[in-house]
């Protein structure tokens, strides 16, 4: 719909909107977290849910306990290889349409501890991330900005398109595989579904 | 605290038998330790604790050291008949200093405030001969240390009562904190790498077969900027 008819409309006391508009302004405002940390972005982000930055301000406010309730997961912090398949079935038993936002350095490729025996060099080898967030840690304005991020992201997602949202799509798996302890790392130690990174090519 | 040497005299008279050593720290914090042999070091920690003028009542700290085989060269001075003359003749000699991994003990007094005394014990080589008493029927927090020294090093403390890996999982069969651990090769993504990454990247290159799929372009990844350090 033209939006300057809208306006117009708008003017006389007539709103007019799509059901595709109302349905993602929906979601997108009611995103409701997982209530996990792994290390010490999770303070940010419980200084984000409070009082001072508000996150209840975009409709996020209500960190679940159980990952049934939720659809948006934080990774808040470094994720151990220990930790990681408890990462991943906890992402597998979230409902659908959910999203993942990788807090901090750590959870985007390790961070400082990348050269650490211990931890996954980044949660999307193993789970689909939506929105990156740098910074060791991010300070709460940054996850709020990943939030508007999503949220946009989320109001984008058209119903009928290719780009429709994760559950209305086939080939966007519910479930991906959990890694198992092997002997000397996890086994896999990466789903090669999800995790495409370029390749880069320097000279030696 | 009276001084690492009465101490040490103390403790030979109080248990018969036992060898210590006082290993001598040259670093500006002069921390010296007692090196105490695994077969009387339950008998010396005892004495350490009960003694009404040591009484460490507090193990703060148990971390594990890794020694590689290492190669000593010391110059000797040797007489020799060298055409029928006896000549005093300096002589490198090269050594092998077998490896062995060592567990350090920090040791505080809480009832008299003083410490810290540092103890060490020495394994016998860092393959088969791994065994050392377990110290926590003295100190009751060495229990997890120890295991995280287990864990980490591969120390098998006897006497413990819950020797289990505390920090990697069950089923892992490696020793990190070792010198010679081979971690495991993942670094196939590096966008911005520098110092030993940029290393372990290079090597992940070389020996990871080519991938299909279109490349980045060499020029591009020069162009990253490199970070600051």
């Amino acid at each position: 719909m033209d939006p300057g008819l809208r306006s117009e409309l708008q003017r006389h006391g007539i709103f007019v909107t799509t059901l595709e508009q109302l349905y993602n302004w929906g979601r997108s405002n009611s995103l409701w977290p997982l209530g996990f940390g792994l290390a010490c972005c999770a303070i940010e982000m419980i200084a984000a849910s409070m009082a001072r930055y508000d996150l209840a301000r975009f409709g996020a406010e209500v960190f679940r306990p159980s990952p049934r309730q939720a659809d948006l997961m934080i990774v808040a912090g470094t994720v151990t290889k220990k930790m990681a398949p408890q990462v991943v079935r906890l992402y597998n038993q979230m409902a659908e349409p959910k999203y993942v936002i990788a807090m901090g350095a750590c959870a985007i490729s390790g961070g400082p501890f990348k050269q650490g025996y211990n931890v996954l060099k980044g949660i999307d080898r193993y789970i689909p991330v939506d929105v990156h967030i740098p910074g060791c840690p991010p300070r709460p304005e940054a996850l709020i900005h990943a939030l508007m991020t999503l949220q946009q992201r989320i109001a984008e997602e058209s119903l009928l398109s290719p780009k429709r949202p994760r559950h209305l799509r086939p080939d966007q798996p519910g479930e991906y595989p959990v890694p198992e302890f092997g002997p000397h790392d996890l086994v896999p130690p990466k789903n090669p579904e999800v995790w495409k990174p370029p390749i880069l090519r320097r000279p030696a | 605290m009276e001084s690492l040497e009465s101490i040490r005299q103390r403790i030979l008279a109080a248990v018969p038998g036992a060898r210590i050593e006082l290993v001598h720290n040259p670093s500006p914090s002069g921390q010296h330790s007692l090196l105490v042999d695994p077969s009387h070091a339950l008998a010396v920690a005892r004495f350490l604790r009960d003694d009404p003028h040591l009484r460490f009542d507090y193990c703060s700290n148990v971390t594990g050291v890794d020694w590689l085989d290492t190669e000593i060269t010391e110059k000797v001075r040797v007489r020799l008949l060298i055409e029928g003359v006896e000549r005093e003749v300096e002589e490198t000699r090269k050594l092998l200093r077998p490896g062995y991994l060592e567990v350090v003990y920090h040791l505080y007094s809480m009832a008299l405030r003083h410490g810290p005394l540092i103890l060490r014990m020495r394994t016998g080589n860092r393959s088969d001969q791994i065994r050392l008493p377990s110290l926590t029927p003295v100190w009751r927090s060495c229990e997890f240390q120890e295991r995280e020294v287990f864990d980490l090093f591969g120390v098998i403390f006897e006497g413990h009562p819950d020797l289990r890996r505390i920090l990697m999982w069950d089923g892992f069969q490696d020793h990190p904190m070792r010198k010679d651990y081979v971690e495991p090769d993942d670094y196939e993504y590096e966008p911005t790498p520098h110092g030993a990454v940029a290393e372990k990247a290079r090597r992940h290159q070389a020996t990871a077969a080519p991938p299909p799929g279109p490349a980045a372009s060499p020029k591009a990844a020069a162009q990253t900027p490199p970070a600051s350090h």
